[in-house]
């Protein structure tokens, strides 16, 4: 207890966290983010009933306006949709699947662009070429492209029962193996400067293994300015995945994400029920904006290095 | 050479009057004072070296002379008195007048002083039309005559080349043309050595020293080198944690250095031809900006330090050698003691 | 100047260098040569370097930039391999072919200290894992608590406390993290270590500091140094034999005394100038004007020709090699001439 006392006290001193406490506009966005992150973890227990499950749906229940609008009832604070879901509880369980698909697309992204990067950056030479020519070749390929073939193939070859299930890990592999470039360039230059720093001699003088000096010298000292693009990232690949819902191609409405939503909601936008396309919209607004907004203040943080 | 009568300020006629100066960093920790109380004056033509370790504050004291301290550094108390008008404090546009015309700069790295993408010519040519009233033909002749006053042969056919195309000491070269293009009463010279190799170093001096005799152009020479000072300079002042500990003629600071902390510094340095096996070194470092103890800033690395020395801070005072003033309770007259020489 | 061992038999030198050369292939890429028409490019940054250093010895090696000491430091020390050229540890070759076993026999019997302090540690490593290192790549200690004990000893030696062990690079100022960067290399117990500009970056009060310790360890721990500075100065206060390099070549070698007494090659002569003059004796300079030319494109036969008022013609033609005269190594043709 007193290490975890003596580390946070550490991290309240640091010029970073006093940086963070001087941005009222970033306090609000990591709160924000906090809030739908407890939420959506939180989800089966604050939420009335779980949308999802058919047996809990009742269709008598179905386009019931926000609680405030007159027919509304408190039971569903935003109303329902056509198939008597509550919208707020589908929110709750949309950002579930958008951080979720939005952090994992990311780590896949990291392991890969770094790995990638930092074996590019210290051994140079015609791997480096190699790898960043398929850098390059991967980078003219958009990710919602690569999620439309992979989707497309999945269909094809995969029996139905299974498509639904693996729709999500398509998703995770278009999203990350489209941003893995971005990561490997900030690696390798960054491995680059490393290399040729005194510590790394050091090392290589007492004879380490280069990929001891890899894993236990140049990472630590290069995540950085990944950690700035992975927060940036987090909100690129839930947009996309938003995207590649909306299109059709990604969640489907028997486990929709807020993307599956706003096109669900589509259909009614224009017939009165405003509020299932709405508050899905907002919502995602809200989730990408705040982390945007995290990913904004770490890039200023780091660069000029405060410290 | 200049005449070498040390002055101690309060001449009506000199060039720069600094008088009590102060330079305040406000931070998250509190204010930090990286210069305290500083006074000295230069007149015509003279060489004021400033010396000191890094974090002393030499360069702060340079860039708050010419205007170009950036924030949230700023002034906290004291005059800079130019040509006997008061330049802290002056508008941005006067002071732009002031700095490039009248007092001019020199800094470390040459690399970073030019700027890559255009030639020095123009660069050159720019900076002397800003300041005089020329036609852009008299200016790159000017300029020629400039390159070829620093030394750079082949004048006119290499100052249409980029800066990338001339080595570290020509480029330095260059740089000292560039601060001399509007014959500045005054130039402040930050480190201009440091980056280069020996045998540059010694060129570059001689060509500051001839230029500040040929132009009668006084400089503020600020450097950790004691040889560089050696070679160069009128007077030298000693800066330590931001204040000035000792100040006097060249001769005497370096033979017969007063204050402790210089008698340290001096018989730290080695020598060739003086045998030891071991150098006498002063232990501990120097302070840091916010961890300056009460009193004398050196009291705790003193081996002279008494009770007052921990609690008063001790100003400039005589020494006992006229033109010789050092911050140090020793000196005080009150205490009826003198001074010892290395 | 070679010492004799218990039973009559003279022991080798501990480090002897003999013709080493380092090229480096700084030409651009295969296609872009072939596009251009450009040949292939090489910077000679050390040709034929020869010397020798006894045991308990400081072998002082000075230059400026370019000159390639700074070249011949991480040849010897193993982190470039010698295009030409053979190095003896104790009489016995160090880049043989099977570089694993004869490469960990000797590293572990040398180190090296870095000229910058701030980029010499990880930033990211605690000073005692930054120690410890050494300690653990070559499985000196066991366990834990032992690695702290030797780490505190060494922390001591270097005059640090134990407790700063805990602390990060960036807590330290430069004279300190000196001082941690001799501890890590003191972690193995070396016979050897090559030191490059060790002081250059420090204040001149710091430096006579660590100047002290490095001396005060020699004498204690029977270290030998290759000593490298830009620092004539620094030079003359530690070393007991001189090298002086100019654009990749020795110009002279001899004894500190002989050295700074006697100045036999024109270029240490005109470094001798530049040394700043603090007794203040006004003594006569005679500045030599010219830079070291770029060592991508050195000057025909001796380097140092374009620079040198004694150049003659055979100076343009011929590089001179490394004579004895009187006591000392030069490498002109102006002393070998009788000329100087």
């Amino acid at each position: 207890m007193g290490m975890i006392g003596g580390w946070l006290r550490r991290v309240i001193d640091h010029d970073i966290f006093y940086s963070f406490s001087r941005s009222p506009v970033t306090v609000l966005a990591a709160l924000m983010t906090l809030v739908i992150l407890i939420s959506s973890i939180l989800a089966p227990w604050l939420t009335p009933h779980d949308p999802f499950n058919p047996a809990s749906l009742d269709i008598m229940d179905a386009f019931t306006p926000p609680a405030w609008v007159e027919g509304g009832m408190w039971k569903f604070p935003l109303g329902t949709d056509d198939q008597g879901r509550d919208i707020l509880a589908t929110i709750m369980y949309g950002n579930r699947i958008s951080l979720i698909v939005g952090f994992l697309s990311v780590i896949f992204s990291i392991v890969i662009g770094v790995t990638l990067g930092m074996v590019s950056g210290y051994i140079g030479g015609w791997l480096d070429a190699v790898i960043m020519r398929l850098a390059d070749a991967q980078l003219t390929i958009p990710s919602i492209l690569i999620a439309l073939m992979v989707d497309g193939i999945a269909r094809v070859s995969l029996p139905r029962e299974l498509q639904n299930e693996i729709v999500i890990y398509v998703l995770i592999f278009s999203i990350g193996i489209a941003a893995w470039p971005q990561y490997a360039r900030v690696t390798r230059s960054g491995t680059m400067v490393e290399k040729n720093k005194e510590y790394i001699a050091a090392a290589r003088v007492i004879n380490v293994h280069p990929v001891m000096i890899m894993l236990r010298h140049i990472i630590p000292n290069v995540m950085g300015p990944n950690l700035v693009l992975a927060t940036i990232g987090v909100a690129l690949a839930i947009i996309i995945e938003a995207t590649l819902s909306f299109l059709g191609v990604g969640l489907p409405p028997t486990t929709p994400s807020l993307g599956t939503l706003i096109r669900i909601g589509n259909d009614f936008l224009f017939s009165g029920e405003w509020w299932i396309t709405i508050f899905p919209v907002v919502a995602l607004i809200v989730l990408v904006l705040s982390v945007n907004l995290i990913g904004d203040w770490l890039r200023d943080t780091f660069n000029p290095k405060l410290r | 050479m200049t005449p070498s009568t040390p002055s101690c300020g309060n001449s009506p006629m000199s060039l720069l009057d600094v008088e009590h100066l102060r330079v305040e960093f406000p931070t998250r920790h509190g204010v930090l004072v990286a210069v305290d109380d500083v006074s000295f004056s230069i007149d015509e033509g003279e060489v004021l070296g400033v010396v000191g370790e890094s974090g002393a504050g030499k360069s702060i004291t340079g860039l708050a002379i010419i205007g170009l301290l950036d924030r949230p550094g700023r002034i906290a108390r004291g005059t800079i008195r130019f040509e006997g008008q008061k330049i802290n404090g002056l508008p941005k546009e006067a002071m732009r007048r002031i700095r490039g015309a009248k007092i001019s700069a020199i800094f470390q790295d040459p690399l970073t002083s030019l700027n890559p993408l255009y030639t020095i010519g123009r660069q050159l040519v720019e900076t002397i039309t800003t300041h005089n009233d020329l036609t852009l033909s008299q200016a790159r002749g000017r300029a020629i005559d400039l390159l070829n006053e620093v030394g750079i042969s082949a004048a006119d056919r290499r100052i249409d080349c980029y800066p990338h195309e001339f080595s570290g000491g020509m480029r330095q070269r260059v740089v000292v043309a560039l601060a001399l293009c509007a014959n500045p009463r005054l130039i402040i010279a930050d480190e201009p050595t440091t980056a280069l190799d020996v045998s540059i170093q010694a060129q570059i001096i001689a060509l500051l020293r001839r230029l500040c005799r040929d132009h009668r152009t006084a400089i503020i020479l600020i450097t950790h080198d004691m040889g560089v000072i050696a070679e160069t300079s009128d007077r030298v002042a000693v800066m330590y944690a931001g204040r000035f500990a000792e100040i006097g003629s060249l001769r005497d600071v370096i033979k017969s250095p007063k204050h402790p902390y210089t008698v340290g510094l001096m018989n730290s340095i080695p020598i060739i031809g003086h045998e030891i096996e071991d150098l006498p070194h002063i232990n501990g470092s120097m302070p840091r900006l916010h961890e300056i103890p009460p009193g004398c800033a050196f009291n705790p690395r003193c081996s002279r330090a008494v009770d007052r020395c921990r609690v008063e801070r001790p100003g400039l005072m005589p020494t006992g050698n006229p033109g010789q003033m050092a911050s140090c309770w020793v000196f005080d007259k009150e205490s009826g003691n003198d001074g010892n020489g290395r | 100047m070679t010492e004799t061992a218990g039973n009559g038999a003279a022991s080798p030198p501990l480090l002897e260098v003999r013709w080493l050369s380092k090229h480096f292939d700084i030409s651009r890429s295969w296609l872009k040569r072939i596009l251009t028409g450009q040949p292939r490019m090489v910077l000679n940054a050390v040709d034929g370097v020869s010397f020798k250093i006894e045991r308990g010895e400081t072998f002082g090696l000075v230059g400026e930039s370019g000159c390639g000491k700074s070249t011949v430091a991480r040849v010897v020390v193993g982190l470039y391999h010698p295009t030409r050229g053979e190095i003896l540890f104790e009489g016995r070759k160090m880049h043989g072919r099977s570089r694993g076993t004869m490469q960990a026999q000797v590293d572990c019997r040398m180190q090296m200290i870095f000229q910058d302090p701030y980029a010499s540690m990880d930033p990211r490593w605690r000073v005692r894992n930054i120690i410890a290192e050494p300690i653990r790549a070559f499985k000196l200690a066991k366990g834990r608590s032992a690695i702290r004990q030797r780490v505190a000893e060494l922390l001591i030696q270097v005059g640090l406390s134990p407790t700063d062990g805990e602390k990060y690079p960036h807590e330290f100022s430069g004279g300190q993290r000196q001082r941690i960067s001799i501890a890590r290399a003191l972690s193995i117990n070396p016979d050897f270590l090559v030191c490059d500009e060790p002081t250059s970056a420090l204040d001149v009060s710091v430096q006579a500091q660590i100047l002290n310790l490095m001396k005060e360890l020699q004498r204690r721990l029977g270290l030998t140094y290759l000593f490298i500075s830009h620092n004539l100065a620094v030079i003359h206060h530690v070393s007991d034999q001189v090298g002086v390099m100019y654009l990749g070549r020795l110009c002279e070698v001899a004894a500190k005394r002989t050295l700074f007494n006697r100045p036999q090659h024109p270029y240490t002569r005109l470094l001798l100038d530049t040394v700043p003059d603090l007794d203040m004796t006004n003594r006569q300079r005679q500045p030599v004007g010219g830079e070291v030319p770029n060592p991508i494109n050195p000057p025909p036969g001796c380097a140092f020709h374009p620079r040198c008022p004694e150049a003659c013609d055979r100076c343009s033609i011929e590089a001179p090699q490394l004579r004895s005269s009187e006591e000392t190594l030069v490498a002109c043709h102006a002393v070998e001439e009788g000329r100087l």
